[in-house]
């Protein structure tokens, strides 16, 4: 019953964020400030992860491979297929959920608390509209830019691995990454982390914004907003694949 | 002017208001007045929208906020300013960007006109230079100087106080009570001030509401509060050792 309740009250506040913008200026400056706040800020620590689990996933892959029989490409084949279609996209995204997810929740938490979103209210602003839609607009434009790179780094930090390692050469890596290309892979990639952007926001901020209490409430909801989107990521992460891959 | 008409509100079984009916004045600062627990904030939230009543309308000026819907309210909400406890200030932005938001969002001045605005806000409030600072570089009485400044930049009919006093010292609640009652005479505003502090209730109470366990007891000003023979009120007025003494 609970879990149902919150869902209502996630799709009713939901209602209330997708409304036009009370001043579309002011959600201008808003979308750049979430941009900065959500995006740019997060690309350091997403450049830093994607190198190092690209290197780790084509070191894992040429350490598996034993058999004579499977060509030197397989490499940077299955470094480019993992990284471009679950990787990069989700666990990116995972990590994105704890970052991003947590500020959401206690920024907007932490106006509930003291009052900010009340005096928002009194003055005739659509609070719903003003704290979140920007965030899910941001995230949902700036994340599939975020995790493009993060496909490149990882492919490089995989390419740079190898050939450091010995494990293959450079040759044989890219010649592994040119095979069997297919567009629709980083279409699929790109998707899902739209969908994901906006769980990450929407849930994150339905949890900062319907608590109630005081400051320990604030860390229980942040808390809440990386379960909760963390686990919505990975039930549609699962609806995703059959949906685009079958 | 605002008035209240016999409204009532619960919370689960808990009966907070019990038909309640106050007339609120125009250009008088207007008190709720009562103990901690009492239904004081519950009546103000209900007054400003935050909270529904379960039953009675509250009328701004003849027009009946609780039967408005959310986008009708707005166009009354222009018209409210409001301070609250800790004074909501946007953490965000400076003193002045909080004193300019809501000219931001409701009207269409230009740039030079909301800072004109805003500075004549703050100067009313006696804190001209502090402009560019962020309210977690100023002292609790000055948030609730800048928050008052946010409340009167859009010209408002109705001003709301919740607890404008609390934290501070003598000095400077003595200060702020002093400000809401001049701007109150000043533009002509229908203030309502929540509180539980007698210096507040003695100084500046023109029109004073006593809530008593949900009830309103006593209506009057400050001047026939300290004569009146309710034994709830003379039990809230002289409830310290000190005022029973000034009283015999």
């Amino acid at each position: 019953m609970g879990l149902l309740r919150d869902i209502g009250a996630y799709l009713i506040l939901m209602r209330r964020v997708f409304t036009r913008p009370e001043k579309s200026s002011v959600f201008r400056h808003q979308f750049f400030i979430e941009g900065q706040n959500l995006g740019i800020d997060s690309l350091g620590i997403v450049a830093i992860i994607s190198v190092f689990m690209g290197a780790v996933v084509a070191i894992q892959t040429a350490f598996n491979i034993d058999s004579p029989l499977i060509p030197d490409w397989t490499v940077g084949f299955t470094t480019r297929q993992s990284v471009i279609l679950e990787f990069s996209p989700t666990i990116i995204s995972l990590f994105l959920a704890g970052k991003v997810g947590s500020r959401v929740a206690s920024e907007i938490g932490t106006m509930r608390v003291t009052e900010q979103i009340d005096a928002l209210e009194i003055m005739g602003v659509n609070s719903a509209a003003y704290l979140i839609f920007p965030k899910i607009v941001a995230a949902v434009l700036l994340n599939p830019i975020l995790v493009i790179i993060s496909m490149f780094l990882s492919i490089f930090g995989g390419w740079a691995a190898t050939v450091m390692t010995g494990l293959g050469s450079s040759v044989h890596f890219i010649e592994g990454l040119q095979l069997e290309f297919s567009l629709y892979d980083v279409f699929y990639a790109l998707t899902k982390t739209i969908v994901f952007a906006f769980l990450i926001t929407s849930v994150s901020g339905f949890h900062g914004y319907t608590m109630k209490g005081g400051a320990l409430e604030v860390g229980r909801a942040s808390t809440r907003a990386v379960v909760f989107s963390s686990i919505a990521i990975i039930v549609f992460n699962l609806i995703l694949t059959q949906i685009l891959l079958s | 002017m605002i008035e209240v008409q016999h409204i009532s509100k619960a919370f689960g079984d808990k009966q907070v208001l019990k038909d309640v009916s106050f007339c609120f004045e125009p250009g008088k600062t207007n008190l709720i007045i009562g103990q901690s627990g009492s239904g004081k904030t519950v009546l103000m939230k209900c007054l400003v929208g935050l909270f529904e009543v379960d039953r009675g309308g509250i009328l701004f000026h003849d027009r009946d906020f609780s039967a408005m819907s959310f986008n009708q309210r707005k166009e009354v909400r222009k018209e409210i300013g409001m301070l609250f406890q800790g004074g909501a200030l946007f953490d965000s932005m400076t003193v002045e960007e909080n004193v300019i938001f809501p000219l931001t969002m409701f009207t269409n001045q230009s740039r030079e006109e909301k800072k004109d605005r805003a500075q004549f806000c703050l100067q009313r409030v006696n804190l001209q230079d502090t402009g560019h600072l962020y309210p977690a570089e100023i002292s609790g009485g000055m948030k609730k100087r800048v928050a008052i400044a946010r409340a009167i930049a859009m010209n408002p009919k109705y001003l709301f106080c919740d607890e404008p006093n609390s934290g501070l010292d003598p000095k400077t609640a003595n200060v702020i009570d002093n400000l809401i009652h001049e701007i109150t005479h000043e533009f002509n505003i229908t203030t309502v001030v929540n509180t539980h502090d007698m210096n507040s209730v003695l100084e500046i109470g023109d029109n004073i509401a006593f809530l008593y366990q949900g009830e309103l007891k006593w209506t009057g000003d400050s001047g026939s509060i300290l004569r009146t023979d309710s034994p709830e009120i003379n039990d809230f007025v002289f409830s310290t050792e000190l005022t029973r003494r000034l009283k015999r």
